[in-house]
């Protein structure tokens, strides 16, 4: 595809590269043209991509859920009624499992995680090509350069995105900690072990790091799998167009990671619902 | 790979879309969940009611019959006796009866002997009146030995 134009490199770096909106030193409020303009804005950037997959899938989930909690019936459930049960079963299920202490904002947010990052993991079942050609193409209509035209369709291969959920489930579980232990029992908890009064130093740190870790690596898993099952389609896209010999193992590649990468988006979705719950469930324990 | 306002943004829109779920989608579809786990509950205790009831209701079918038959047994054991009773008050009557007519032609038959005898003996007493008038027709004196006479047809 557009590999017969572009170097290997050329390629990977293009489909790597956010669709960046923001303010550059020199050309001020503007697209980024390539991956040296984004890195210049700086923080006050954009990533337009990530943002409108990820509201738009949100979105849409959101509809969905929506219209079918309104029609909810206590008879017979429709199909959509049946299907969207099942999911809510499923979440709640687990939140009764992890989750001992009441509190009514973890259900729901568990089913949000769980919804939202499999719709947005599952763009990566859809051709590496396919929207960044189209919408490529489409700009170039209205006399963009399609080589600088970004657009990546994976929210979750964007950290911003895997980051900015953890980060949220992070201050709550921030919050809660502050709200159910106190002030003192949340430092007590950080200072106190597992060594005892006297090594309190070593306890902080200890804590601290297993405090920290959490967004870190509840963000980090999910953007790394995403991350690394996008590159695996992207170098499996780079076999097409040389030999039929190349085409035929890169469509039959291709398949065999499609359907072993469906159980990784629903696996990811699923951790990250569950470890939201558990830690969550550790920020309401008393010791 | 740049850490930029992106996820600050995020971040808002994935608080924004947990409290919409939290606030419209959550509460109808656990009513309805909920509301169903009830409905189904009750729907078996019904049941369960149900097959109870239908046991004791055989139950009573059972008693019912068998007090009907108990009863019926009762009803002809009763008539039998009476029929016995009416047979036996019909035999009395007729007893009573034959013994009335028994003793009401004997009497008559008493009646009718005792006329017939009054009426010999008032015809032996002329008889021999007559008879003793022709042998002592002149010595004796009809009205003089009357009382004689008439002793004499007492005895007859």
């Amino acid at each position: 595809m557009s590999a017969e134009t572009l170097t290997a490199q050329q390629y990977i770096q293009h489909h790597l590269t956010n669709l960046t909106l923001g303010l550059h030193p020199e050309h001020g409020l503007s697209f980024a043209h390539n991956a040296e303009e984004a890195a210049a804005m700086g923080f006050w950037a954009l990533h337009v991509d990530s943002l409108l997959w990820s509201f738009g899938l949100g979105y849409l989930a959101y509809r969905f859920m929506l219209g079918v909690a309104n029609k909810a019936t206590v008879g017979v459930p429709s199909g959509a009624q049946n299907f969207f049960e099942w999911i809510v079963d499923f979440v709640n299920e687990n939140v009764r499992g992890s989750f001992s202490a009441k509190n009514d904002l973890v259900a729901p947010l568990a089913l949000t995680v769980f919804v939202w990052v499999f719709m947005m993991n599952l763009m990566d079942l859809l051709p590496v090509d396919l929207i960044p050609y189209g919408f490529a193409q489409l700009m170039s209509l209205l006399g963009a350069d399609p080589h600088h035209v970004y657009m990546r369709v994976v929210p979750t291969t964007d950290p911003n995105i895997t980051f900015g959920m953890s980060i949220a489930v992070f201050l709550l579980v921030l919050y809660y900690s502050f709200k159910i232990k106190g002030v003192s029992g949340f430092a007590a908890e950080l200072s106190l072990q597992p060594f005892g009064k006297l090594g309190m130093p070593a306890n902080l740190v200890l804590e601290g790091i297993s405090l920290f870790s959490k967004p870190l690596s509840l963000s980090l898993r999910l953007f790394g799998n995403m991350y690394a099952g996008e590159m695996i389609f992207i170098l499996i896209a780079l076999m097409y167009g040389h030999s039929l010999l190349l085409d035929i193992s890169g469509a039959t590649l291709q398949l065999a990671w499609a359907i072993f990468h469906i159980l990784i988006i629903t696996l990811q979705a699923f951790i990250f619902m569950v470890l939201t719950i558990v830690y969550l469930d550790m920020a309401h324990q008393h010791h | 790979m740049n850490i930029n306002l992106t996820l600050f943004v995020q971040m808002i829109a994935f608080g924004v879309f947990v409290a919409f779920c939290m606030k419209y989608v959550w509460p109808p579809i656990m009513k309805a969940l909920e509301e169903r786990t009830a409905k189904i509950a009750e729907g078996l205790a019904a049941a369960e009611r149900g097959k109870q009831e239908q046991e004791l209701g055989e139950q009573r079918a059972v008693e019912v019959m068998k007090e009907a038959k108990s009863s019926a047994q009762d009803v002809v054991a009763q008539a039998q006796k009476r029929y016995n009773e009416i047979l036996d008050e019909a035999k009395r009557d007729a007893q009573a009866e034959a013994e009335r007519i028994r003793h009401a032609a004997q009497a008559e038959i008493e009646q009718e002997a005792n006329r017939a005898r009054e009426e010999l003996r008032e015809r032996m007493a002329h008889l021999a009146i007559a008879a003793a008038e022709k042998i002592l027709q002149r010595e004796v004196d009809a009205t003089a030995h009357k009382d004689i006479v008439e002793s004499f047809a007492q005895q007859i």
